[in-house]
């Protein structure tokens, strides 16, 4: 019995981790947020592409690597402790396993081979699926696609996107296709890419077995969820250490202001409250590849756990840092932010309690 | 990540599963007399709180690791069958074995630190249950600040004669034997002045007096020690080294008090609840609010549970670092079941303040009990607080409270 990260995964996480701290440093993630960073996050991408990131999941048969979830979560992991500025859980994550579980044989050939080759990009948008907000909407008819879907990850730097109707019936569509508008959406988030998609009458390649069974969807939402939650992880952790050391530099009364237990119990209480969730993220990608009677409710509980651990976490490591937390200036609101936009993507924490109560009634 | 125990152990099971079977609905002859372990049924076979102590050691179910000539099975450690042995008593309906101080705290430290002849004298008779110990070591005046206990114990002609008064002993009134902490060198610092004593309950000179709880039920006592005469080998490590044995014990207790997989049995006797009561003609599990705080709940228990199972592949793998992870325990789980406890309680809303044998009490009032009872627990151990600064101070290296001179 073992239970935690192989020798392998902790590799990796600890390699992607490094590379984004080499080359994706605060400053030149503030660049990037400013929105004059366009070149810079492309060779970041294509730095972070190097380490073998986009063919993780794609199976050996189509050129990739063929590994667990659990690799994937220690990227996203990494990623949220360095608020890495690049796509990953939408197109190496999400579209992989969607595209595996739901495509025909001449899809899977067709685009889990070009994703390890880097050849296509698929951004995600689940929206219409998991919570339809306001009057959005997306009809899929004699082959063409009619309405709109927001939130679609990384949809403008991708070559495709995956979008998914209300039934849960999912499309591929080129975003070079005449009739598809993309327009940017502004989160808090400036790490990562969120847009809207307009579809007037696109030609979009239905994914085979999505029209049978929203098994398929729900595999990769769950695997979406799992991400975001190792992600907000990352990004916790990060906080937390940032807010220990400075409780410990800080002096104030002639004395480390770590050395109030005003200061110092809101510290422990946020590993208290952290610690177990990797556990848990580690358990739910587990229960993903090995055991899917428990998978659904591993990752909803995985996902709502953890973001509302990070909500706390990310306000109380800003607290600690009094009146510094609160500016551009330490950036620490680069995390408070990234794990602010986490908890609301593929299902805010009611949405998912609500799945995982489902899932065993 | 390989959460399988292998052919060995799946082998372990159904042995552990048929010897529950055989011993199903047990009842116990003389089971009032003896506190600890679970109550046992009324249809099994009859047999004595000893003979059940000794069956269970002869089938290596108890006492696995303790060496035989202990009283012992005398079987090595092996913490995936100590897992399946929890396991499947806690699934049957066949009795636990008796816990208590005695049997959890003071054989491990008899264990690591006790002379050949202590071990001899004491592990037996603890282990088959006809030696019960309560634990002497808070204070009205050192509760978290424990190191600043001041119970007297004088070397006076070969006799320690001790003199004070120590709170919070549970037991007290059932035990033979009392373990308790010692200020015997007064000129000492106060972490180095105490000494581990070993004192028989029924000697002169000691008083006990219930302490009645919130749940009503007198728990706890406090016991006066007047010119109490001990000899002088009654005594584990050396004087003055009493701090150090008895922080060995505090961690043996500090991590066994709320295991995740219990919390998880309560958060399923919950949901049954909740879908059997109704409010408003419609069960509780169909109102929103309550169910989505019983998924709350849910979702943190998964996480101590995943929490448990990554720090017994730590014991088991030695060479990972968990000692923050360790560090949680307490604080996290004690504080989760009186949450747990205490969504049970607002579910059933009115119904949920029933209490004792109240008309229409659910689960014999145990939601309530527990509730009150971990609230002790939080407190007892080590507070919250004090889990909170070992967390900062020896977790995270956060510099100490300045200390207040002479204090």
């Amino acid at each position: 019995m073992y239970f935690g990260l192989s020798e392998e995964q902790s590799f990796f996480k600890d390699n992607v981790k490094k590379y984004l701290e080499d080359n994706a440093s605060l400053d030149q993630i503030r660049k990037i947020a400013s929105g004059d960073g366009k070149k810079l996050s492309q060779e970041i991408h294509q730095g972070f592409l190097n380490l073998g990131v986009n063919g993780l999941l794609v199976p050996e048969e189509f050129g990739g690597l063929g590994l667990d979830l659990l690799f994937a979560a220690v990227v996203s992991e990494s990623l949220g402790a360095c608020v890495g500025p690049v796509p990953f859980i939408a197109p190496y994550v999400m579209a992989p396993t969607a595209i595996l579980v739901a495509g025909n044989q001449e899809q899977k050939e067709n685009y889990l081979t070009k994703i390890a080759s880097n050849e296509v990009l698929i951004g995600v948008g689940f929206s219409e699926f998991i919570g339809s907000r306001n009057d959005a909407g997306l009809t899929f008819d004699s082959g063409v696609l009619k309405g709109r879907t927001m939130f679609v990850m990384d949809a403008q730097t991708a070559t495709h996107v995956l979008l998914a109707d209300n039934l849960g019936q999912m499309f591929i569509v080129d975003t070079k296709a005449s009739g598809l508008e993309i327009v940017s959406l502004t989160t808090i988030d400036k790490t990562r890419q969120y847009a809207e998609i307009i579809c007037k009458d696109v030609p979009a390649d239905l994914l085979e077995l999505s029209s049978v069974s929203t098994n398929s969807i729900s595999q990769s939402i769950d695997a979406g969820r799992i991400m975001l939650a190792a992600d907000t992880l990352g990004a916790s952790q990060a906080m937390i250490d940032q807010a220990v050391d400075y409780a410990k530099e800080r002096k104030q009364f002639g004395r480390a202001i770590g050395s109030f237990q005003a200061v110092k119990h809101m510290c422990a209480e946020m590993v208290a409250d952290l610690e177990p969730c990797y556990a848990l993220v580690w358990h739910a990608a587990h229960c993903h590849d090995s055991s899917p009677d428990e998978a659904k409710l591993m990752a909803c509980h995985a996902k709502a756990h953890v973001s509302e651990m990070g909500k706390g976490i990310a306000k109380k490591a800003t607290e600690v840092h009094g009146g510094m937390g609160f500016t551009d200036l330490l950036g620490l609101h680069y995390w408070f932010k990234r794990i602010g936009v986490n908890r609301q993507m593929l299902g805010s924490p009611e949405l998912a309690r609500e799945e995982a109560m489902q899932s065993q009634l | 990540m390989d959460l399988e125990y292998g052919p060995e152990y799946q082998d372990f099971t159904k042995e552990v599963q048929s010897f529950c079977k055989k011993y199903e609905g047990l009842t116990f002859k003389d089971g009032l007399k003896v506190p600890f372990g679970s109550p046992g049924g009324s249809s099994g076979p009859k047999v004595s709180r000893a003979e059940w102590q000794k069956i269970l050691i002869e089938n290596g179910y108890f006492a696995r690791s303790v060496p035989k000539e202990y009283g012992g099975y005398g079987g090595e450690a092996d913490m995936l069958k100590s897992r399946i042995i929890a396991a499947e008593f806690s699934k049957s309906k066949t009795p636990t074995p008796m816990g208590g101080q005695g049997i959890d705290m003071l054989v491990p430290t008899l264990l690591e630190m006790g002379t050949e002849e202590q071990k001899q004298t004491y592990i037996k008779p603890t282990l088959h249950g006809e030696m019960i110990w309560c634990q002497g070591y808070s204070e009205p005046g050192a509760g978290s600040d424990l190191a600043s206990l001041q119970t007297k114990g004088e070397l006076i002609n070969g006799e320690w004669v001790i003199n004070g008064q120590k709170i919070w002993t549970s037991t007290a009134q059932f035990s033979q034997m009392c373990f308790c902490l010692v200020r015997t060198e007064p000129d000492a610092p106060k972490h180095a002045g105490i000494s581990y004593l070993l004192i028989p309950m029924d000697t002169p000179g000691i008083e006990i007096r219930p302490l009645v709880d919130m749940t009503l039920k007198p728990g706890f006592n406090e016991v006066f020690f007047t010119d109490v005469k001990i000899p002088e080998g009654n005594i584990i490590g050396k004087r003055g080294e009493g701090w150090a044995v008895a922080n060995a014990t505090l961690g043996h207790e500090r991590g066994s008090l709320a295991p995740p997989d219990a919390t998880m049995n309560r958060v399923n006797m919950l949901i049954h609840l909740m879908k059997k009561e109704t409010l408003d003609g419609k069960p509780l599990i169909d109102h929103p609010i309550y169910r989505d705080r019983l998924m709350q709940i849910q979702g943190k228990v998964l996480a101590q549970q995943s929490h448990g199972l990554r720090l017994l592949s730590a014991k088991l793998n030695p060479g990972t670092d968990v000692k923050i992870g360790k560090m949680i325990q307490k604080l996290t789980g004690t504080e989760l079941r009186h949450e747990l406890e205490g969504l049970a309680i607002d579910v059933m809303g009115e119904i949920g303040t029933l209490y004792e044998q109240s008309p229409h009490v659910k689960n014999d009032g145990t939601w309530q009990f527990i509730y009150m009872y971990f609230l002790g627990l939080i407190i007892g151990g080590g507070t919250s607080q004090i889990q909170k600064n070992i967390i900062a101070e020896r977790g995270l290296g956060m510099p100490k409270e300045p200390k207040i001179q002479g204090a």
